[in-house]
């Protein structure tokens, strides 16, 4: 989000899902779409099958979307800049490249120009593994499209690197023009369902609602004058760096709502030593997760099924969640505790409801001025929606990059901050399971998805697991200097040999007791997707 | 281009099919097999229609209408044709609609009724055969009530993409089969394709019909497609999800979580009351105890150490109003910008 917010003016995916039917050629790379946003990975099935567009994926694992591709580039986790410099390098010197559009609508490609000068497709097969032929064939195949979308999500973002990662990408989108019109853009998949409304409302340090910056006095005053407070001029602390102070004593409160950090964050371990350190843990949830169990308070709050509101999905569009059940007796709206707690604490909150605390969103979102219930009652509506006779915005940056010009960023690939040696030999990388969600604090409560999917299965290539001695069906213990955790194995060649791949949703076997703390420097993303472990037979 | 349907002149674009003309300008045909997001095939033949000058009628659904075409949609040898194409749909499949999930919201059972279908006149000596095994626990397959329209087998091949199933067999042995089984990935579009009760939920327990059901139209609160769908209720009981044609972006097309995922709702694991450590266990307590407990805590622990020794994890799960509100208790009230969700996860 950081990294196309400087490039574009807009961290959020440019164009619609819909509209991904205008594309010759989808770049899908660090989504595992089918699995991750099924719905999505249909339509891109479906396009590949019925109507010729030509798919690339770009990922270490042979994801279910390979078989659809009309390439597939294997890197090593973590090469992602490499091999997008090596296409940017190839699109300019083949002279595939957008040169009114960048006259136009971009500032500083020559600086990227320069910088990628040097990665070669010979360069970038010697860090990545990618053959140079297959990176020429994609660089063509991007770089000659008419619409060529880039689909892209966590794989991109989960790294010490990430930001930089994502600009890489948007520098292609801008050599190419692929900006502003149907079929094109950079699209980043938004992992959960309110993610994006989550980002919009200002559940971010950074900033207010609306993407408002916290530590501008202008918008500072506005809210102020809003919510009748002084406002505190300094930037918060992100998730991961919550812990570190929680763990070094300097914070000593948390409250969380809705979330299971627990299963999720990385380096549980650590993670549930800074939670012990705390004076309050408050955690407000529909089960009593794995937080919860470690909370001093656990207010029971309802489920999606149970209230009325809005979420906003990947593509900007704000869309009503209705009623449909009572929840458990006992149970609250998030919005009614939140409301009661903060008049308890002497800050009176009075709603009468979920729209009248829409209607206030909406007079200090500029992005939302134009979107009412009334209006949503015949279906989504994307932002930015500045009226309420504005139809709200399919494609962003059209016609102009919101930005004013896109800017290119050179971008360098550096090795991760951890790399394979004698102790640690394999590369981890963390994802999910089509049948499970997240935390699991939901799909694991349903007979169905846990039959379809009912344990925690490490994916290890067959020639290592030869190596090692392991066979399909057997357990082994994953160690990383974090800690360790035991896994039934699968033996599979859709991980290459070095990498082994683990998914997150299963609180019996939590990968994330392994994972990396290490932190983007711009977006404070951990890099979930590489750690180094070692593989050891487990028999126990 | 100009064209007549039943009797009315009607000025149209070239390009599109008599089923598609017929419903812009208001004319119903009856369909089974077609669905507007998979390729016509004319199957079923219940859109026949007459076309003046054409000695036999043809299926509207994969027909091209062509300039000056004089088309009627409803005349007696229309109506003898259709009800024929049920009586021989009704060889096979039973008269069970009191028994059937999808009585009450089946089109065969509709079309039966509208074309005064009194009993089947056509009887096989064939065994009934019980529903067997299908390629997900999620969904039963009821063979005898398959009236072959195809439009599971051609909705997983063409909507999902993954080809599992297929027609087996020839003659009074016709089924539809999952060929390939292990790539089946438990949508239930087939489900939601079926027009009669061929294809059942095998999920939930609790069933209802659809006068008895209410129906919610929202968002699946899983990934961030926001997919929509309809909540089925009845009483105060989650029952099945239900979805559309043309509805949401999704195009009424859902996967696994969204369909069948709702199970959760219905836990009994589910939280109802508050709860305060003591002594190291969590206890119950009463609203009033847990918020004042919190407030006051939040209080101590703001006037001893600062606002920014408390921090706030918001949720990409719950609405924005919550997340609003939330941001805006621990920015307005707490006082610091220590709040953040897992985005970043």
């Amino acid at each position: 989000m950081v990294g196309l917010a400087t490039t574009l003016g807009s961290g959020a995916m440019t164009n619609s899902i819909a509209d991904l039917k205008e594309a010759d050629v989808l770049l899908v790379t660090g989504s595992n779409t089918t699995e991750t946003h099924p719905v999505i990975g249909m339509l891109l099935r479906n396009r590949a099958r019925f109507h010729g567009a030509k798919i690339i994926v770009v990922d270490p694992r042979k994801i279910d979307l390979v078989e659809e591709a009309d390439l597939w580039l294997q890197p090593k986790p973590g090469d992602d800049i490499a091999w997008l410099n090596g296409l940017a390098h190839i699109i300019i010197k083949e002279n595939l490249y957008n040169k009114p559009f960048i006259d136009q609508h971009t500032e500083s490609f020559e600086a990227v120009k320069e910088r990628v000068s040097r990665y070669t497709p010979e360069f970038v097969e010697k860090i990545t593994g990618i053959p140079k032929d297959q990176l020429i064939k994609a660089a063509r195949m991007y770089g000659s499209a008419k619409n060529a979308a880039i689909l892209y999500c966590m794989g991109i973002t989960q790294h010490s690197k990430g930001t930089d990662g994502v600009k890489a990408i948007s520098n292609l989108a801008l050599l190419c023009g692929q900006l502003g019109k149907p079929g094109s853009g950079v699209n980043p998949l938004r992992g959960q369902n309110n993610v994006q409304g989550a980002c919009d409302m200002g559940c971010l340090p950074t900033v207010y609602p609306g993407y408002q910056g916290v530590a501008l006095k202008e918008l500072r005053d506005k809210f102020e004058s809003h919510w009748g407070v002084s406002l505190s001029e300094k930037p918060g602390l992100t998730v991961v760096e919550m812990s570190e102070a929680a763990y070094e004593g300097k914070i000593k409160a948390v409250y969380i709502m809705g979330e299971n950090p627990m299963v999720t964050d990385p380096d549980l371990s650590h993670l549930k030593k800074a939670y012990a350190k705390l004076e309050l843990l408050v955690v407000q949830d529909i089960f009593l997760t794995e937080s919860a169990q470690v909370a001093h308070v656990v207010l029971p709050s309802l489920s999606f099924l149970e209230k009325d509101g809005a979420f906003v999905n990947t593509e900007r569009r704000v869309q009503r969640v209705r009623k449909a059940l009572n929840g458990p007796e006992g149970a609250r709206a998030d919005w009614e505790i939140i409301c009661d707690l903060s008049s308890t604490f002497g800050y009176p909150m009075n709603y009468g409801g979920p729209e009248e605390i829409f209607e206030e969103i909406r007079k200090v979102t500029p992005q939302y001025a134009g979107i009412t219930y009334s209006r949503l009652e015949s279906g989504g509506i994307q932002w930015p929606c500045p009226d309420t006779n504005h139809p709200g915005t399919p494609i962003l940056h059209k016609g102009k990059i919101v930005r004013g010009k896109g800017l290119f960023v050179p971008v360098d690939y550096t090795p991760p901050p951890e790399v394979p040696d004698k102790d640690y030999p394999f590369i981890l990388s963390t994802g999910r399971d089509y049948y499970h969600y997240h935390a699991g604090s939901m799909t694991r409560k349903v007979r169905l998805l846990n039959e379809m999917c009912p344990e925690s299965l490490v994916e290890i290539n067959p020639s290592d697991a030869d190596k090692l001695g392991i066979k399909e069906g057997d357990q082994a213990r994953i160690v990383s200097r974090r800690g360790d955790f035991v896994s039934k194995v699968k033996i599979t060649d859709k991980v290459s040999s070095g990498v082994v791949f683990a998914k997150f949703h299963f609180a019996e076997a939590p990968v994330n007791l392994l994972t990396n703390t290490v932190l983007d420097p711009e977006s404070k993303i951990p890099d979930l997707k590489f750690s180094t472990v070692r593989v050891e037979k487990f028999s126990g | 281009m100009r064209m007549t349907i039943n009797g009315r002149a009607i000025e149209t674009e070239e390009g599109a099919t008599i089923l598609e003309i017929a419903h812009q300008n208001g004319f119903r045909i009856p369909t089974l097999c077609h669905m507007e997001s998979l390729i016509p095939t004319g199957f079923c033949r219940m859109c026949v229609v007459e076309v003046q000058g054409l000695e036999n009628p043809v299926t509207a659904c994969n027909t091209q209408a062509l300039d000056g075409m004089v088309i009627e949609t409803d005349t007696a040898k229309i109506r003898e044709i259709r009800k024929e194409v049920l009586q021989f749909m009704l060889v096979k499949h039973p008269l069970d609609c009191p028994v059937c999930d999808k009585g009450g919201e089946c089109d065969l059972q509709d079309y039966v009724y509208e074309y005064g279908i009194q009993k089947a006149d056509y009887q096989v000596d064939a065994p009934v055969k019980e529903y067997k095994t299908y390629s997900t626990p999620a969904i039963k397959y009821h063979p005898n009530r398959c009236i072959l329209c195809s439009r599971c087998i051609r909705t997983c091949r063409e909507i999902v993409g993954r080809e599992v199933l297929d027609l087996k067999e020839t003659g009074f042995d016709t089924r539809v089969e999952a060929v390939k089984p292990e790539r089946c990935i438990s949508c239930g579009e087939c489900l939601a394709a079926c027009p009669v009760g061929a294809l059942t939920e095998n999920v939930s327990s609790i069933k209802g019909r659809i006068w008895q059901t209410k129906r919610v139209s929202t968002v699946c609160g899983y990934c961030g497609v926001g997919c929509n769908l309809e909540a089925n209720v009845v009483g105060n009981r989650m029952i099945k999800v239900t979805t559309k044609e043309g509805l949401g972006t999704n195009n009424g097309v859902l996967c696994v979580k969204g369909r069948f995922g709702y199970e959760f709702v219905n836990s009994p694991e589910r939280l109802r009351t508050p709860l305060i450590r003591d002594n190291g266990k969590l206890r119950e307590a009463s609203w009033d105890e847990a918020l004042t407990y919190v407030s006051r805590k939040l209080r101590e622990i703001k006037e001893k150490n600062g606002p920014d020794s408390i921090a706030g994890l918001a949720s990409a799960r719950v609405t924005c109003e919550e997340n609003y509100l939330f941001q805006k208790f621990i920015r307005a009230a707490i006082g610091t910008n220590n709040i953040d969700h897992c985005a970043r996860l």
